[in-house]
């Protein structure tokens, strides 16, 4: 898959910035989606376009086990979210829900990339190729239960 | 073994597990609220569009149900959901639902323990982050989002990775004016938010033994702000009682073996902890009180599962008692049975004497939904769990950590107070 970088510098992005509390009540997916990262960036819902990639670093969806953080950011067009790590929770509803692929990578990496990059991501590779800066990263492989949810696109269609 | 991996063996009906083992756990008890049950039905609406018939749970006795979040219903999209949730609950034969203006309800991880909903030795889900906070009855219990919690309701099982272990062991009795909630505000801003991430955190020594049964809930609570994926303590006769209080003697405790292993030790000297405020805009920001003690405030809330039980009142009105309040200050029981003891001490006497407002049980302000939310620039002192940016109300507003001490001296003095200082 291929797409764009949207870039946060900063560790511990929790839930409550991905989709603020008062959110909660609303189960439209579609309306989610208009206040995803309303916490930090007011503009997030302008500048995202479908297929990007959120870029972030340590600890990404720390906090409530809110499921609406990776539905509005999945619903906002975003298909994954490299980081340095992940909270458990954000990262087995990306998982489980099939909203997005939860990506780690090395702290080098997560510098090297800058905002508006194009990234190939080639999950059977392991690999992220940087487009605009003509280099290839490595990913963490997924660990194997993850790798087989992913591959059955979620849960509830993964026979174990 | 330790405890927590005993608990997921039996579980999972293997003789032994190890830490990064995948295991689908057996459930015994989940919890869905206000926020996750809607969530969950919206799953199941979903899952019958692709073809799946879904007519019954799995096991609609081993379910329970809490309004919390957004009741007393904050607007019309609330009370819709109260009334999704309502008419779920009827479908699919659940009994055990706690109705807000109808008896016994509170906050979910509240009423986990109140109501003995949750047993040692059992796995317990819920949808919701602090689900963490009914370990310290001796539970393996842990937050899910909805999808999981629905596949739960269908099917009794999750997976889940075998987590390490950190243990912290409290050595010693807390002095007076302070409590549990300086300790873990303490590990936390140690280890950081995500020091204990994917794995769970175990307390221990004669400091958590000599801890009331509500004390330690406070430590397994704000496990979560660590980023584990469970907080626990082993079951001792303060806990058999406390369940024998509620009508539970049935169940199988689960202790760790002689030999449990722990990826790390802490120990903490009980006489060394001081009263303990996290900073904005994370728990992990910590300081001790009194080098806080000029900074003004707007607002104090005694309120959330972290910080509105009986003993977290009665902390309360050991300070607010004779004294009156300098800022708007708003004490919420975290249960209605927790409430009316409240009453029947006179510690609600006490807080309305001083001027505070005494209001419904609700997760309300504590994640920035309603009743009472901060406005821009506004400063709080609070005994609930998180301070992110615009947790409590207005993105630019401002929340600090604290016990119910330091919240209701804060309180009487209209700045961030160490209890020891109030003259």
């Amino acid at each position: 898959m291929k797409g764009s970088v949207i870039k946060y510098e900063r560790d511990n992005i929790d839930t409550d910035v991905i989709l603020p509390g008062p959110y909660l009540k609303i189960h439209d997916y579609n309306e989610l989606a208009k206040h995803a990262m309303e916490g930090i960036d007011k503009d997030f819902h302008k500048k995202v376009k479908p297929g990007d990639f959120i870029v972030a670093g340590r600890n990404f969806g720390c906090g409530s086990s809110r499921e609406h953080a990776p539905i509005a950011l999945s619903y906002s067009g975003i298909k994954a979210v490299i980081a340095i790590s992940f909270a458990r929770i954000f990262y087995r509803n990306a998982v489980d829900g099939a909203f997005l692929l939860p990506i780690e990578v090395e702290e080098d990496t997560y510098r090297d990339i800058s905002e508006g990059d194009q990234l190939e991501i080639d999950t059977s590779k392991n690999e992220i190729r940087n487009l605009t800066k003509n280099k290839t990263y490595k990913m963490k492989p997924f660990p194997e239960l993850i790798g087989k949810i992913i591959a059955a696109g979620g849960l509830f269609n993964y026979k174990a | 073994m330790n405890i927590t991996e005993k608990i997921l063996a039996k579980a999972s009906g293997k003789n032994k597990v190890s830490p990064d083992d995948v295991i689908f756990a057996n459930v015994d008890k989940v919890m869905v609220h206000d926020v996750s049950g809607p969530g969950v039905i919206a799953v199941f609406e979903k899952l019958k569009k692709t073809g799946m018939k879904i007519e019954k749970l799995w096991n609609p006795d081993k379910v329970w149900v809490a309004e919390d979040h957004f009741v007393p219903a904050a607007d019309k999209i609330s009370a819709q959901n109260v009334v999704l949730l309502t008419q779920f609950t009827k479908d699919y034969g659940i009994k055990k639902h706690f109705k807000y203006g109808m008896g016994q309800y509170g906050i979910c991880h509240t009423l986990s323990h109140e109501e003995a909903m949750v047993l040692p030795g059992e796995v317990y889900v819920g949808g919701d982050s602090h689900t963490n906070t009914t370990g310290a009855l001796g539970a393996f219990a842990a937050g899910l989002g909805h999808t999981d919690v629905a596949y739960v309701l269908l099917n009794g099982k999750i997976w889940f990775k075998v987590p390490e272990t950190l243990y912290f062991k409290l050595n010693g009795k807390l002095p007076d004016y302070v409590m549990a909630k300086d300790l873990i505000l303490k590990i936390i801003g140690e280890i950081g938010t995500d020091g204990a991430a994917y794995k769970t955190m175990q307390f221990g020594g004669s400091g958590v033994s000599e801890m009331s049964v509500e004390e330690r809930l406070t430590l397994t609570n704000m496990t979560t702000e660590a980023g584990a994926k469970s907080g626990i303590i082993e079951p001792d006769q303060k806990i058999r009682d406390y369940l024998a209080q509620r009508g539970a003697t049935n169940y199988n405790e689960v202790h760790g073996d002689s030999d449990a292993q722990y990826s790390k030790i802490y120990e903490y000297e009980a006489s060394e902890i001081e009263p303990i405020v996290a900073k904005p805009f994370s728990p992990e920001n910590i300081t001790v009180a009194r080098e806080l003690s000029s900074i003004p405030l707007d607002k104090a809330y005694i309120g959330s599962c972290t910080g509105a039980k009986l003993d977290d009142l009665r902390a309360a009105a050991k300070i607010l008692k004779g004294r009156t309040v300098k800022i708007r200050t708003e004490v919420l029981p975290a249960a209605i049975s927790i409430f009316r003891k409240a009453m029947d001490e006179g510690l609600v006497k006490i807080f309305m004497d001083a001027g505070v407002m005494v209001g419904p049980p609700t997760c309300g302000a504590c994640c920035g939904a309603h009743m009472g939310v901060l406005a821009k620039d506004e400063v709080c002192i609070s005994t609930t769990n998180r301070n992110f940016p615009g947790r409590m109300g207005h993105v630019e507003s401002k929340t600090y950590l604290a016990s119910p001490l330091v919240a209701a001296a804060s309180a009487v003095t209209g700045k961030i107070t160490d209890p020891r200082d109030l003259k």
